[in-house]
């Protein structure tokens, strides 16, 4: 075990876990943004740089400070680390550099952006970034493809987080033809002469994807996101990888849409296969368990279909209550 | 001084050659090694000398060696980092095309203090002559028996091949390297791990310089106490240093590390003085990433003493008032130079050559090039100058490698020391419109008076 200090916050965690796992485990302010680290993806992180913390105290045994800011979510503690996150203004002065970076060729286009609402870019740029842009030159720009038949990639709104090339990688079965082409701000994610990507599990894509650069074909501009209502559902998956537990994003009686249920951090708790998430679009393909509680703060956690749960579980207490009354008489 | 080592028998005709090589006392340092040494006997050899990284970060290279992981049961490395593609630097390509032997005696009695059984030469896409030059010897060595199996009769084998890149300059960094070896895209690797550790094929790796590997044959031959006698301090031994620019004589030249600047730039051995005789205006010592530094700071430092061609002496004063040894890319630009503009090509190379992993470096390198661009062309305004300052010190320290860094130094540099001419590119953009504005008027600026 190794004690870490974290924005004067001390935590006891395991040894080899990284800085941001640990902030993490306590959770709160303290845990540092993290656009492309993905805990369920191995070699993810370390890229986009927005998760940078500064370690003012190496270990109790090297107390040295580390020379640079350095990647939380690849560094691993130590014991006695001293880490600053929020309380550095050099760190925030940093990230913030970081979110410009990642904004200046973004199209900002979270208007017409299905992702908008539940995106990571979007509220990072709400804590971190600037108002206006500094950037006064041409915003790059590429066409609009289909990866396989079911996912749609906007390259415009792609920061390159990799995370989806580690989901071919190691959820979709090894598809190795998606990956990154060319180099530098040139670089775009691409499959294999844009070979469509038919793996059963492709449409994790979609839910590790931070911003809006791919999005589901069956749902897209079906509904803005805090329009519709997250519920628990699961069903009895044919595919024996997949849990079928899911949430379903309803309209009315509707189903639009189907993700994998997200955590606080806006990571998936299990994968699901393409058949749960594209083609089961019926209310009666699913047994819904109740209202999705979602952590990640965003517009759609300012929802207000959460105190559905609390109102039935009043009901069930005050039925029990009636029916014990009606014992006792 | 003037004393050479690794070039001294570039001009014996045939050199190229084994049996010229050979001849000339080469592979006597390998046998002697192999036949009559122990390998941490080499690498505490190496440790005496005082031999620094001859790449650009100047690391001591016995340090470097006895970081191996001697404990892993894995196979070890020795991986030379030939993909020599800092703008300005040429002297392993010198090095190579006339003595390629120099190398593969290297590479043998590195490897046999090392422990690794195969090596590998990875040479950038671009020298392609250099990779038949290199393959034609190192089928010669095999030829002999100095490469192969049962070398000098020892139970001591070892198998070099040569890989040859792509043209990807990140391929230069010692992780993107590896990775480009190991067959995947050439993006640089999370440290730690450091090679070391875990390298290619995530076995022990040593990734060394063509001129820190050719040197230690020469370390082996006069030992290192002997080497370590040559140069000033930290620095020592001898140092290949590539001059280009606005100089009469441009070429590779060995010196002795402990030279001065000045000596290096006006004396007839070497650089031969400014072209035309016109004045200096601005040096960069150690290839395009490092700080640039204008005429009144080349010979002299900040406190006004002699600048040595040392790793310390360039760097001293930081990076206010000094630079970086760097790879020995020495470019010199006279008064009829544009730094503007030249700033805006460098822009233009980083930005072509990031790999696109880490935001900081992707983004700003592309951002820096475009707002140089207009600042060159003339229509840049005032804000643009303390725009890239910012721009330039968020990316520096914030990236997976150093290329970010690399790309921040030299425009920060130019505008530190040479504002004045940024502002006047703003000022007078009718003027800046002709791309050669500076070649017919030396643009004055109170540094030049300085001189």
């Amino acid at each position: 075990m190794a004690k870490v200090t974290i924005d004067g916050v001390e935590m006891e965690v395991p040894d080899g876990t990284t800085i941001l796992n640990a902030a993490r485990s306590v959770g709160g302010d303290i845990v540092p943004p993290a656009m492309c680290y993905y805990s369920k993806l191995e070699g993810s992180g370390g890229k986009c740089r927005t998760c940078l913390v500064k370690v003012s105290q190496g270990s109790t045994n090297d107390p040295r400070p580390m020379p640079k800011l350095v990647p939380s979510c690849r560094t691993t503690v130590m014991d006695g680390m001293v880490v600053e996150n929020i309380t550095s203004p050099e760190v925030l002065e940093a990230r913030k550099g970081v979110v410009e970076f990642l904004l200046i060729n973004h199209p900002l286009d979270c208007p017409i952006c299905d992702q908008a609402g539940e995106c990571d870019l979007q509220n990072l740029g709400y804590k971190h970034g600037a108002a206006a842009t500094r950037y006064e030159e041409e915003r790059r720009t590429y066409k609009k493809i289909d990866i396989g038949d079911k996912i749609k990639l906007h390259m415009d709104r792609c920061i390159l987080c990799y995370r989806c090339t580690y989901v071919a990688d190691q959820v979709a079965d090894g598809d190795r033809c998606h990956g990154i082409i060319n180099r530098g701000d040139h670089a775009e994610i691409s499959t294999y002469i844009e070979k469509a990507i038919d793996s059963d599990f492709s449409g994790n894509m979609i839910d590790v994807c931070p911003v809006g650069a791919l999005t589901d074909k069956t749902a897209r501009f079906g509904s803005r996101v805090w329009f519709t209502k997250p519920m628990d559902a699961h069903r009895d998956c044919e595919n024996p990888k997949c849990s079928g537990k899911v949430v379903v994003w309803e309209k009315g009686e509707e189903i639009l849409r189907v993700t994998g249920r997200k955590d606080a951090y806006h990571e998936v708790e299990e994968f699901i296969c393409n058949t749960c998430r594209f083609e089961k679009k019926k209310v009666s393909d699913w047994v819904i368990e109740g209202p999705r509680h979602i952590n990640n703060k965003s517009v759609i956690s300012a929802n207000h279909y959460e105190h559905l749960k609390d109102i039935k579980e009043d009901i069930e207490k005050y039925q029990k209550q009636v029916a014990a009354n009606i014992n006792k008489a | 001084m003037g004393r050479k080592l690794l070039l001294e028998h570039v001009n014996v005709p045939g050199i190229e050659t084994l049996e010229v090589y050979r001849k000339m006392g080469g592979y006597s340092a390998a046998e002697k090694a192999i036949k009559t040494m122990q390998p941490d006997d080499i690498t505490e050899e190496v440790k005496k000398s005082g031999l620094r990284g001859r790449g650009g970060a100047g690391f001591p290279a016995g340090m470097k060696w006895s970081f191996i992981d001697k404990k892993s049961e894995k196979p070890r490395y020795l991986v030379c980092n030939a993909d020599e593609s800092e703008p300005g630097t040429f002297k392993d390509r010198y090095l190579m095309e006339k003595i390629p032997h120099a190398l593969i005696e290297g590479m043998l009695v590195s490897s046999f203090a090392l422990g690794a059984k195969t090596s590998y030469i990875y040479i950038r896409g671009e020298y392609f002559y250099v990779l038949r030059i290199l393959e034609k010897a190192i089928e010669e060595a095999y030829a002999a028996g100095l490469l192969g199996k049962n070398i000098f009769g020892t139970d001591y084998s070892l198998d070099v091949h040569v890989q040859i890149g792509g043209g990807a300059y990140i391929c230069g960094e010692e992780t993107a390297l590896l990775e480009s070896l190991e067959g995947k895209r050439g993006n640089p690797r999370m440290k730690p791990p450091f090679p070391a550790i875990s390298g290619l094929y995530a076995s022990p790796t040593v990734v060394n310089n063509v001129e820190t590997i050719a040197a230690v044959p020469h370390i082996i031959n006069i030992t290192g106490d002997e080497y370590a006698k040559i140069g000033v301090g930290r620095s020592t031994g001898t140092k290949l240093i590539s001059a280009s620019g606005h100089i009469n004589n441009p070429g590779t030249y060995e010196i002795e590390l402990g030279i001065t600047v000045e000596e290096f730039i006006y004396s007839d051995k070497y650089c031969g003085g400014i072209k035309g005789g016109r004045k200096i205006k601005a040096m960069i010592a150690g290839g395009s990433s490092v700080p640039i530094l204008p005429a009144h700071l080349i010979t002299k430092t900040a406190n006004g003493e002699d600048r040595l061609m040392t790793y310390e002496s360039l760097s001293d004063g930081g990076f206010v008032s000094g630079t970086m040894l760097g790879s020995g890319g020495f470019i010199i630009l006279d008064e009829t130079a544009c730094v503007v503009r030249h700033t805006w090509t460098l822009a233009r190379f980083y930005h072509h050559e990031s790999c696109g992993q880490c935001s900081p470096c992707r983004e700003g390198t592309g951002w820096m090039e475009k707002v140089l661009h207009r600042i060159e062309h003339g229509h840049g305004t005032m804000k643009d100058i303390d725009l890239l300052l910012d721009i330039a010190k968020k990316i520096e320290g914030n990236t997976i490698c150093p290329l970010g860094d690399a790309s921040a130094w030299p425009i920060a540099s130019a505008i530190r020391h040479f504002r004045e001419e940024f502002e006047y590119h703003i000022l007078n953009p009718e003027k800046v419109k002709d791309p050669k504005h500076f070649a017919h008027e030396p643009f004055v600026s109170s540094n030049v008076e300085n001189a």
